[in-house]
């Protein structure tokens, strides 16, 4: 039996009749091709699947799409402005922080969310913590964090909580 | 659609000069950070349906039942695949023909040899209903019990270890070493087996259109896994397309493909549609490969002056009950310390676990793990910096075969790492070191070490009369930069800025790039890219030199350089004429040329050829808890020519965390009754920043014009 719920995902109003079964992850990626967003361990410990619903941090693969009616979802696709990256996507390309770049968008999400978050300042160490969620088998890890570092600072100027 | 072709469009790269040698950023960064590059499992064709395997949750035994029609009957579920209906294949999965066919299980027949084994095949509407339905089959088992771990049968001496290496090999008289030797060590060690993980699950997308088949899936070798599945099929191997722009991770377990990618095929032949089918995380704990565990025992003897006098390694390993693949755990002792004597030699056990698999420097990583801490206990036991030790023993040539080295530059990854770590500083003895808060604080080293391979490839190059250029090879990204650095190549091989080149890859339709693997990827496909540049390069100076209105007219093919577009006389750089002028003038649209690489085998014959390096860490250990934290980290290494500096330290530094994470966190755990992995998970590794240098000296020239970007192999040392 599905259900009805209205998602914003990405500025865009989404009306859905969903499996009550259906994750946020498996709405994204299967039915709505914003297949960004990626599974990696469907458990809630890789990360991968990181978006941002109402400016939190979430697993998408954890999160019930018809719990969230009426929620407002980023994802890695409403991230950049067209051709224009945002900060932390930049910064990744120019630190490297990725190699095969399937964790990405999760640490790129959980970056976003991290910054808005404003706990862990330029101090590697509260970072690599904050960021522990985000698993990466490359272990980009050292590229990951000079991003982040980066990007906060370049960011320093704008007000945080609208960047993301 | 070409998701490849736009590699070329985006602008995200910053470029400093060109081009090989350049670190410049990666051309399929702007794609991977916005979510836009597209991954096997991110493809959904028209009509496509889910697939779903059911799993076996004993290692041993046959499945008596399953509850099909229950399955079948759930809204959704389109077809249930088991032994009974899939489709037939051309060949026994179960037959090999070389060792690098290994054996599959696609549903052949009702035996369980291993947990997570497929037994059956859910085709469903919505991946939801899929699931539901595989939950539904309810099997039930003839369980018979499970032989695990490393004494848990009894052992033999397997034919070969590794890919053909023989499991027993000596130089010079190990007991009679042994015996004169003035000190002497004995230690045995253990390494787990682990799994490949990497972020991406296997997943394959397959539509089948008549006997044309088209696959999105990963793939570390396009070209073999698509003789694998013609072969198993029946098929032309050219009917077959296979699509791996981009692997989530692989090492090791995306090089040959899987059976859950051939079950997949043979779901969207049975519905006679596309499908989708992905693997669960902790479906990977079986049918993909791991790295096999090993015991290993070593013996060393050592001289009144601390010079071996012999090396005996011996590795206990395992394999599957149906298929052979052997960890050459003590071929690390071939190629590392100079010995008058060394014995290697294996034995192995057949347990109900998948086939283990190559898994990032198979042999090297757990044969080094070993050799390293042995060098350690001798250094020791003769009273010896470990450093000092390694240098006492340090192998001018190759101990095993007496080869020269092609080059070797370890040397100078100790003096320049040692440096840097402050290694000279360190007292001898364990356990005097602590740090302000009191944690007992350890310093170790370890030697680096892999072959340079090199297999076989084949690349194409086109020059147009726009002035732009074409390279294309079937090259494969599993993140080491393969998109970049092949491009960085293919712009200098055609001599152009690398924004005037397409680099087209990750398709089984281009030539054959070889495998992405053995560290030998780079320099194998790297060489065929490099080599059709200079032959469509020399088809132009044929076209320019030998037409009297070329200002290069007479200047012969070897008398020209190709350098931004232009043809220059070598000598009389005044004297040049660009690409798209010949082309025009000679009325063709574009020239084109062909290259190809192998080895060489008189170089291979002749020379004993290994990258190397060195790695140092501080480790800290909480005497109250026993909490480690590893500190520092500091590799120095030379790996050979550099295509782009940026690429290379990633891979450095991911390879000195995949040793940490070897040492301190990765193992999985059997349950004895079942032969089930334990914990499903184990992803994750020390989020650590090292610090990894190059160490450029060689002192022969390598007869290759390309890096080898490769993963650092080391020891991490006992903790403190």
């Amino acid at each position: 039996m599905n259900l009805p719920i209205t998602l914003t995902i990405n500025g865009h109003r989404h009306q859905l009749e969903v499996d009550p079964r259906l994750t946020l992850l498996d709405l994204l990626r299967e039915r709505l091709d914003l297949t960004g967003t990626k599974k990696g361990c469907d458990r809630g410990q890789c990360g991968a699947c990181t978006v941002l619903v109402d400016g939190r941090r979430v697993n998408s693969c954890l999160a019930l799409a018809l719990s969230h009616d009426g929620a407002d979802i980023l994802t890695i696709e409403g991230v950049a402005h067209g051709e224009e990256l945002h900060p932390v996507q930049a910064a990744f390309i120019a630190h490297d922080g990725f190699q095969c770049g399937f964790c990405t968008p999760g640490q790129i999400m959980s970056t976003l969310g991290l910054i808005a978050e404003g706990q862990a300042g330029d101090d590697p160490e509260r970072i690599r913590e904050a960021m522990s969620g985000n698993l990466c088998r490359c272990a980009a890890y050292g590229g990951i964090v000079e991003a982040i570092l980066e990007a906060q600072e370049n960011m320093a100027k704008t007000d945080r909580r609208t960047a993301a | 659609m070409t998701l490849e072709l736009s590699l070329n469009q985006q602008p995200a790269h910053s470029r400093q000069g060109s081009s090989i040698g350049q670190p410049l950023t990666r051309r399929d960064g702007f794609l991977k950070v916005t979510g836009a590059a597209r991954y096997a499992a991110d493809n959904h064709p028209a009509g496509m349906l889910y697939a779903v395997l059911a799993v076996s949750s004993i290692a041993r035994g046959r499945v008596a039942s399953l509850d099909i029609e229950a399955a079948k009957a759930y809204e959704g579920v389109v077809e249930v695949m088991t032994p009974q209906n899939r489709p037939a294949l051309a060949v026994d999965p179960d037959a090999k023909h070389h060792p690098f066919m290994f054996r599959l299980d696609l549903l052949q027949n009702d035996k369980v040899r291993y947990a997570n084994q497929t037994i059956a095949v859910v085709i469903a509407q919505t991946l939801e209903a899929a699931t539901e339905g595989a939950a539904l089959l309810s099997p039930r088992y003839e369980v018979q019990p499970a032989r695990v771990g490393l004494d848990g049968a009894k052992s033999f001496v397997p034919a070969a270890v590794g890919v053909g290496n023989p499991a027993v090999q000596h130089k010079g008289d190990v007991a009679a070493g042994l015996d004169a030797a003035a000190t002497r060590i004995e230690a045995s060690y253990e390494t787990p087996a682990q799994y490949h993980n990497a972020m991406e699950p296997h997943a394959i997308v397959a539509a089948w259109d008549g006997d044309r088949l088209s696959i999105d899936t990963p793939s570390q070798g396009l070209a073999m896994a698509q003789g694998r599945i013609a072969g198993l099929f029946g098929i032309a191997p050219d009917n077959i397309h296979i699509r791996s722009p981009f692997l989530g991770g692989g090492f090791g377990s995306k090089g040959m493909i899987s059976g859950p990618q051939v079950l997949g095929v043979l779901a969207a032949r049975l519905v006679g549609r596309p499908v989708k089918l992905v693997l669960r995380r902790e479906q990977m704990y079986g049918p993909v490969g791991h790295r096999a565990p090993t015991r290993q025992t070593l013996r060393m003897g050592m001289d009144g002056e601390g010079k071996l006098t012999a090396i005996d390694h011996h590795a206990r390993t395992a394999s599957s009950t149906f298929d052979d693949f052997f960890e050459p755990a003590a071929d690390a002792s071939h190629s590392l310390y100079a010995s008058p004597a060394i014995a290697t030699s294996h034995e192995a056990v057949r347990l109900d676990t998948g086939t283990p698999l190559f898994m990032r420097a198979p042999g090297e990583a757990t044969g080094s793990i070993a050799l390293e801490s042995a060098i350690d206990e001798a250094a020791e036991a003769c009273g010896m910096d470990p450093l000092e030790f390694r240098l006492k023993n340090y192998a001018e040539v190759e101990p095993m075969t007496g080869k020269p080295f092609s080059s070797k530059a370890l040397r100078e990854c100790y003096a320049q790492a040692a440096k840097s770590f402050g290694w000279a500083d360190r007292p001898v003895e364990p356990r005097l070191m602590r740090d302000a808060e009191g944690f007992l604080t350890g310093w170790g080293m370890g030697t680096a070490t892999f072959p340079a391979l090199m297999f076989q490839a084949e690349a194409r190059a086109v020059l147009r009369s726009d002035g732009s250029g074409l390279m294309e090879t079937g090259a494969q990204d599993m993140g080491q930069g393969a998109w970049t650095a092949f491009a960085q190549i293919a712009a200098d091989g055609l001599g152009l800025d690398i924004d005037r080149v397409e680099f087209r890859a990750g398709s089984s339709d281009l030539p054959n790039a070889g495998i992405a693997g053995g560290s030998g990827h780079t320099a194998t496909a790297g060489m065929a890219i490099h080599n059709a540049g200079a032959a469509v390069i020399a088809r132009l100076a044929d076209l320019a030199t030998g037409d009297e209105r070329s200002p290069l007219y007479g200047a012969g093919n070897a008398g020209v350089l190709a350098r931004g577009g232009r043809l220059y006389r070598r000598d009389d750089e005044n004297r040049s004429e660009s690409y798209a002028d010949i082309l025009t003038r000679a009325g063709l649209k574009e020239v084109e040329g062909s290259g190809k690489s192998a080895s060489d085998p008189a170089s291979q014959e002749a020379y004993a050829m290994h990258a190397h390096g060195a790695v140092f860490a501080e480790v800290k250990v909480d005497p109250d808890f026993g909490q480690i934290r590893v500190t520092r980290l500091v590799g120095a290494f030379a790996a050979g020519r550099v295509i782009n500096p940026r690429l290379v330290r990633s891979q450095y530094y991911g390879g000195m965390i995949w040793g940490v994470s070897f040492a301190l966190h990765e193992e999985a755990i059997t349950d004895r009754r079942s032969g089930r992995r334990h914990q499903i998970n184990r992803l994750r590794v020390k989020q650590l920043e090292p610090d990894a240098h190059d160490q450029h000296s060689s002192r022969h020239q390598r007869p290759e014009p390309c890096a080898r970007r490769r993963a650092a192999r080391h020891a991490a040392r006992r903790a403190a």
